[in-house]
């Protein structure tokens, strides 16, 4: 058999976008916090540098001494990653040079323990993208509940049993709390939409101050599914309602992504082993389901997610986007 | 020229005159003075650099981490309970090899609460891989900070100026704050081996599995040891340009011929000198100023000591269930020793009690009790507690 080989370079060449996250990393089959990251980083282009938290995000790109990134990146600890950032950005500031500063953060770093440090930079009007890779509990350390863990999901420290239907306590609504800093542009996205992705990203970086990204990724290990169900998970917590698409200026909504057909929130939940303790013959699962129903309600309700008539930015038509049917989104 | 000039006040001119593109700080007492003077200095225009006002400590070492890796000289400062607060970034910081300086206010760390001296601050964090130097006075935390940078930058190191909290920070002496031309002279502008570049991109901070990170702890190990003779370098190359010593490593004052040392790190190192003038002792007594903690100098410290018979070591704080830190340490470089003199390891000052001239006619009279060689507090007024505890 003859074998073809091509330069590397050329190789570079033919690929369609910029990457600034090289395939080859050690991240799980159809793990959503990768393709999220590959897909910011294909639109943020080489100019830039990215300070990223401890997470899995950080653990599967760099086993040293290999790394999957092409673009300058530095990982310091779980929870300055906004100060790092900060401090990244107010260097480029004093040396008067335009290089964009990110920074990448899962759940764990921006919810939990790097709040502080992430607010900080908030309020200070530090001009850094912070994007927070939102898989719903610490993955990286054997899928353990934070405060973004959806209300009765099962991690390992939320388990299910005779006293307990899972997670106590509510999603922490960060979004919200980013928006009251009165930054420029805050927003949600999820992996599911890949051009509604790129569209906040460029949003976001043309932006001058700080700028917030929640971008929603299925962990097919922690929420208990197939790894090829991510997409088609990620986009039923769209279009239940439970995660809405919404974007914030100034602390203002001012947009959000409609709905053309809500699904019930159990499309969405029994696809995951988190939450099977929630389909058996019990009252308190029957509670918990319906309680889970009343907050997508609320988010439908508040943000106005209901569309009406054909919309092609709705959760229905960025589907045809995202196939190539609108190529300028 | 020399001025008049508060101990923090000298300091952020010394801060200024390095040139330094981002400083990064969260108040602390007695920190503060420093911080707010640069604050000033920057308000004024006459210090161009972003100065960042971060939510805590702990964000203050992240910005001057971020800072340093994207090219900018950078600068913080903190005591006590704030240096605690970032020593999981200390020791990130130098794992990294990267070259930042901060100055450390001593401060006693709660609880109890005190906001007053001693060393226990800087202490804890021994271990977190930086340089740390230890000034005797308020020229030498200026010249020291002047230095840190060139040692920083040279060694990739970072670089940690230890004055003590209000007995140095807050008190005024007669200071000579260099001219610009001599920093720039001694200091060439910042440059990073390491710097985050987008036409250069680089990976920082990865996951290393333990087949290399014993090599990674030892080349870190490595470098401090190495960077002894940039600490003495750059204390030589001062000398040259301003015609004053911080005092390298470490140096020995007072008569040749004496067998008795007494080893001490700060500001009381000033009281032991007033205290051999003022009460001058029955034998001749040595005075050895440890100025690099860490680096710790055991060669230099062994050549020091050879020829005498006891070196007592009194310092301002102390590892509760051991003892003396710095006492530890002079006692096992000492063992090395063919006839190593004895170490009798003390410390006081704690929390902020004065430390009066009287201490060494009390330190010396351990020289007459051959048999207790045990760690104590020289200055512990066991009465105030109740039986139980003493």
């Amino acid at each position: 058999m003859e074998i073809h080989t091509l330069p590397i370079s050329e190789l570079r060449r033919k690929q369609p976008r910029f990457r600034g996250l090289e395939s080859g990393h050690r991240a799980c089959l159809g793990c959503g916090e990768a393709l999220a990251a590959r897909l910011v980083t294909e639109v943020i282009g080489p100019d830039v540098m990215i300070a990223n938290a401890t997470g899995c995000l950080e653990i599967f790109t760099t086993p040293w001494p290999e790394s999957a990134w092409r673009v300058p990146w530095i990982h310091s600890l779980f929870e300055n990653t906004g100060a790092v950032a900060a401090g990244m950005e107010s260097a480029l500031k004093a040396q008067g040079r335009s290089t964009k500063v990110l920074a990448f953060g899962g759940d764990g770093g921006t919810f939990d323990i790097g709040f502080q440090a992430l607010s900080g930079m908030l309020e200070r009007g530090h001009s850094v993208l912070y994007v927070c890779f939102d898989n719903e509990a610490y993955m990286n350390t054997g899928i353990q509940r934070s405060s973004s863990t959806p209300h009765a999901a099962m991690t390992t420290t939320s388990p299910p049993g005779k006293e307990r239907m899972g997670k106590r306590h509510l999603k922490k609504d960060i979004v919200s709390i980013v928006a009251a800093h009165h930054i420029p542009y805050a927003a949600t996205s999820s992996v599911a939409y890949p051009s509604d992705i790129r569209k906040k990203v460029r949003r976001a970086l043309a932006i001058e101050g700080p700028t917030f990204l929640q971008i929603h990724c299925p962990c097919p290990l922690g929420w208990g599914h197939e790894s090829h169900e991510s997409i088609e998970i990620a986009r039923l917590a769209v279009q239940t309602g439970l995660f809405p698409m919404i974007e914030l200026e100034r602390g203002g909504v001012a947009g959000v992504m409609p709905l053309r057909n809500v699904r019930p929130v159990t499309d969405y939940l029994k696809m995951q082993q988190r939450f099977r303790h929630l389909f058996v013959e019990d009252l308190r699962a029957q509670e918990e389901l319906e309680h889970i129903q009343a907050i997508a309600n609320h988010n439908i309700e508040v943000y106005g997610l209901q569309g009406e008539g054909k919309d092609a930015f709705d959760s229905e038509g960025m589907d045809t986007v995202r196939r190539g049917g609108m190529r300028w989104a | 020229m020399l001025q008049a000039l508060e101990g923090s006040q000298a300091v952020a001119q010394a801060v200024a005159l390095c040139r330094p593109q981002v400083i990064a700080a969260y108040p602390i007492t007695p920190q503060t003075h420093i911080v707010e003077n640069i604050s000033k200095l920057v308000a004024d225009g006459q210090l161009h650099c972003e100065f960042v006002s971060v939510e805590s400590e702990f964000s203050a070492a992240s910005v001057v981490l971020g800072a340093a890796l994207a090219g900018s000289r950078a600068y913080t400062a903190t005591s006590s309970q704030g240096i605690i607060l970032m020593a999981e970034v200390l020791f990130n910081i130098s794992g990294m090899r990267v070259p930042i300086v901060m100055t450390c206010a001593n401060r006693a760390i709660s609880s109890p609460l005190s906001i007053w001296n001693d060393q226990q601050d800087s202490m804890s964090v021994r271990d977190a891989g930086w340089i740390q130097l230890y000034c005797a006075d308020n020229q030498e935390a200026v010249d020291s900070t002047i230095q840190a940078y060139r040692i920083a930058e040279r060694t990739e190191l970072p670089v940690m100026v230890c004055m003590d909290g209000f007995t140095l920070t807050h008190t005024l002496e007669g200071i000579d704050i260099p001219t610009q031309k001599q920093v720039d002279k001694y200091l060439p502008p910042y440059q990073f081996s390491r710097t985050l570049d987008p036409r250069h991109p680089i990976t920082l901070g990865t996951l290393v599995s333990p087949d290399f990170y014993t090599e990674a702890r030892h080349s870190h190990h490595q470098a401090l040891l190495n960077a002894q003779a940039e600490i003495v370098a750059a204390d030589q190359e001062w000398f040259t340009l301003s015609g004053r010593r911080s005092g390298g490593l470490l140096t020995v004052e007072g008569p040749e011929q004496a067998k008795v040392a007494i080893l001490s790190i700060g500001s009381v190192i000033g009281t032991l000198r007033s205290a051999l003038e003022e009460i001058p002792p029955a034998q001749p007594v040595k005075l050895i100023k440890l100025r690099s903690f860490r680096p710790f100098p055991a060669d230099m410290l062994r050549a020091a000591c050879q020829n005498l018979d006891d070196v007592i070591v009194l310092e301002r704080a102390l590892s509760p269930g051991s003892g003396g830190i710095v006492g530890v340490e002079v006692l096992s470089a000492l063992a090395e020793l063919p006839n190593p003199p004895r170490v009798h390891s003390f410390a006081a000052g704690l929390g902020g009690r004065d430390i009066p001239l009287e201490i060494l006619p009390r330190l010396l009279k351990v020289l007459s009790e051959p048999t207790d060689h045990r760690f104590r507090l020289i200055d512990l007024e066991l009465e105030k507690l109740p039986i139980e505890d003493r």
